[in-house]
């Protein structure tokens, strides 16, 4: 009992069999979440299934239909409006339309909960205001026309915006939706070094599932009207998940590594892949787009090739990880070389080294049949 | 970024010197130019400033006559900018304006009808009167206007069904109008069109109190307005109370058009082209600049139309819509032309 309370007491942000939707029609159910001081919340799942809805009920701009959000041990709904925007900053998908007003100006309307009647800002709001547009780098757009801006700068506006608000939990919708790689990872970065250096809590809601397995504490993955993972992600990355929670039907997705394949082509298989070390995965997928069916081989399953070759090819001769080859794979592969009508050689033989000579082996069985891949 | 912000500064004084200077002038011109021209000289003199002439004639004219004509020009356009203003923040529509979502129109309607009724039975109406009626009819227009909103959620749709109820408002006027055939009527069909004729010192009294009252009002609220700008869903985000706010910006924009249509009757197209000008005389949309300098810009510019209403054939006057509409007008289409191009 006692372990449970000062458990209890670690937990920041916390939602008690909180049901969401709109117009008194639920969405989502008995949704329980909860997450402690610097830790960071990933919402997953496909379009469409309420992800938005959740993040608004959190941040009080939806009632929830039943249930409570707890945030620093108050009730979301009914505490105080000044008290809460002191506590909790958003950055919505919302497009902001502001008629001559500069990227600074956008930045310090951040400082809203702290300044008297007329909302004047003070000497130390205006060095808050500069020290946000710094870290995230946008010190050099200050004085321009946020209109005028791109879509990248506006979603840093947004995140100075919100930080300006010195909150202790942040909440974002897609952050990243319209920022390219580089600002992709800043932008997460600068979030998980606020986490770390100031114990700033985050929910947001990520499509990148590669960067939310990368980035996040706990993921939550929403799927028809539950939450159907709540967990690490490790938890949550396993074998074959993902694909079931986004109802994919065509192609394919590697939870470890987050590589994502197109669907392999259909057909008798006509080429035949000696590939290995990472030599192939550019040829599979050019094979993959020539629609040409093929089969791989003999891959070790920790080889680089692997999953690439397990999501396109027809057919993957494998051997496990650190294993010798048995009788049993050449043979495999041999029959696949002779049903082939050519066969593609990625490996450099001379270097397949002494290790493994069964790989000189099929090169020399396969030699009649290699050609050179076209240009 | 220093000099960025001192430039900005210099630019807001001279921005309200400017404003001030206007207003001032076109005060000035208002008393003296008219029917009879009275010299600036003398003009001055009847306010005690100098020791010249001072004319019993002219003290009259301009005391009796033009000077509470002018008060109510300036404190009613001030009134009429700052009620687009308010209504523009609340539908984020930079062609929102009284007279065009039909508020003003709604307001004439029940006016003319209180006139009108009052007249059978015999009551004399007072000034109070009149601007509780008027804002009765602001509101039921503006309720419609909110529910077609809701239904249309679209901007130019909103823009259509406005100008629609303020065509059925004005219909049922003029029916009103036609059928009642008192000689007082006269005056209610110059009222009807609009005009700041007839005012009376006593008018000048009520209005400015209402009118003070609420604009400090809304000056209270510049900064939920500011944060209203950046849209509903950060505006709470940052602590407003969005439902109390909004009831706010209708409560007071209707009073503010009611105030105008009860003393002058509708008046067109300064709602919105004043707050546009001053946007970009002030080349920002802080609120907490923008309120004080839309009621300048306001009161400047329906003394400006008043005028040329008054003098441009006379003895004829002009309603005053004829005026403001030549000259507001344009600048809506400019709006509207600016906002496609900047959609493309």
């Amino acid at each position: 009992m006692k372990e449970e309370m000062t458990k209890n007491n670690d937990i920041y942000m916390q939602t008690d069999s909180l049901t969401v939707g709109y117009h008194g029609v639920p969405l989502i159910k008995e949704i329980a979440l909860e997450l402690k001081k610097g830790e960071i919340l990933t919402l997953i799942g496909p379009n469409g299934a309420g992800k938005t809805t959740i993040l608004k009920s959190l941040i009080r701009q939806l009632e929830p239909i039943g249930g409570v959000v707890y945030l620093d041990k108050n009730n979301v709904h009914t505490m105080k409006r000044d008290l809460l925007s002191k506590k909790m900053a958003v950055v919505l998908t919302e497009r902001v339309r502001p008629e001559m007003m500069t990227c600074r100006d956008i930045v310090a309307t951040g400082r809203y909960p702290y300044t008297g009647r007329f909302g004047l800002l003070s000497e130390r709001d205006h060095q808050i205001v500069d020290e946000a547009m710094e870290l995230v780098h946008i010190s050099e757009l200050a004085d321009r026309d946020f209109l005028k801006t791109s879509d990248g700068q506006k979603q840093r506006v947004m995140l100075a915006r919100a930080i300006c608000q010195e909150p202790e939990l942040i909440v974002l919708d897609e952050p990243t939706s319209f920022l390219d790689i580089r600002y992709k990872l800043e932008f997460l970065s600068i979030i998980q070094d606020m986490s770390h250096a100031k114990g700033l809590s985050v929910i947001m809601s990520l499509h990148e599932l590669d960067l939310a397995g990368r980035i996040s504490d706990k993921i939550a993955c929403v799927k028809g009207d539950r939450i159907d993972r709540f967990g690490s992600p490790e938890e949550i990355f396993t074998d074959g998940y993902i694909p079931t929670l986004y109802h994919m039907t065509v192609g394919s997705y590697e939870e470890r590594s987050g590589n994502l394949e197109m669907c392999p082509p259909k057909g008798e298989v006509k080429v035949f892949v000696l590939a290995g070390n990472g030599t192939g995965t550019d040829v599979f997928r050019r094979l993959q787009r020539s629609d040409t069916p093929f089969a791989v081989g003999i891959l070790w399953e920790n080889d680089l090739d692997y999953p690439s070759a397990k999501a396109l090819a027809a057919e993957v001769v494998s051997v496990k990880a650190f294993c010798r080859i048995s009788k049993e794979e050449m043979e495999k592969a041999k029959e696949w070389i002779d049903k082939a009508e050519e066969v593609i050689c990625t490996l450099n033989p001379d270097q397949a080294g002494d290790f493994y000579p069964e790989l000189k082996e099929l090169y020399q069985y396969a030699k009649v049949k290699i050609v050179e891949l076209p240009h | 970024m220093e000099r960025e912000k001192k430039r900005e500064k210099n630019r807001y004084i001279v921005a309200y010197g400017l404003l001030f200077i206007l207003l001032i002038v076109l005060v000035a011109a208002n008393l003296c130019i008219g029917s009879v021209n009275i010299p600036l000289k003398d003009l001055l003199g009847i306010f005690h400033l100098t020791g010249g002439d001072m004319s019993s004639v002219y003290g009259d004219i301009v005391m009796d006559i033009r000077f509470p004509r002018a008060l109510a020009a300036a404190v009613l356009g001030g009134a009429l900018a700052l009620s687009g203003y308010l209504l523009q923040t609340f539908f984020h529509n930079p062609i929102a304006g009284p007279f065009i979502l039909g508020i003003s129109s709604g307001a004439k309607m029940f006016v003319a009808l209180i006139m009108i009724s009052s007249f059978y039975v015999g009551l004399k109406i007072t000034s109070v009167t009149m601007i509780v009626g008027a804002f009765i009819g602001a509101m039921i227009s503006m309720f419609f206007v909110l529910i077609m909103s809701r239904i249309m959620n679209n901007m130019s749709m909103l823009i259509v069904s406005g100008i629609m109820i303020g065509y059925i408002c004005s219909a049922i006027t003029d029916l009103l109008v036609t059928f009642a055939s008192d000689s007082d009527i006269v005056n209610l069909h110059d009222w009807s069109k609009g005009s700041f004729s007839g005012i009376s010192w006593s008018n000048v009294y009520v209005m400015s109190l209402v009118v003070g009252v609420t604009v400090i009002w809304v000056f209270f609220l510049s900064k939920p307005i500011s944060a209203y700008q950046l849209g509903e869903s950060y505006a709470r985000n940052m602590g407003v109370n969005i439902p109390l706010f909004r009831i706010l910006l209708v409560l007071l924009s209707s009073v503010l058009s009611a105030s105008v249509t009860a003393f002058a009757g509708p008046v067109s197209f300064v709602g919105i082209a004043v707050p546009h000008l001053v946007k970009n005389l002030l080349k920002t949309t802080k609120p907490i600049l923008m309120i004080p300098a839309c009621f300048l810009g306001g009161a400047a510019f329906c003394l400006f139309c008043d005028l040329l209403a008054r003098t441009m054939f006379s003895p004829t006057e002009l309603s005053i819509s004829t005026v403001t509409a030549i000259f507001g007008a344009p600048i809506v289409i400019y709006i509207m032309i600016r906002r496609k191009n900047r959609q493309e």
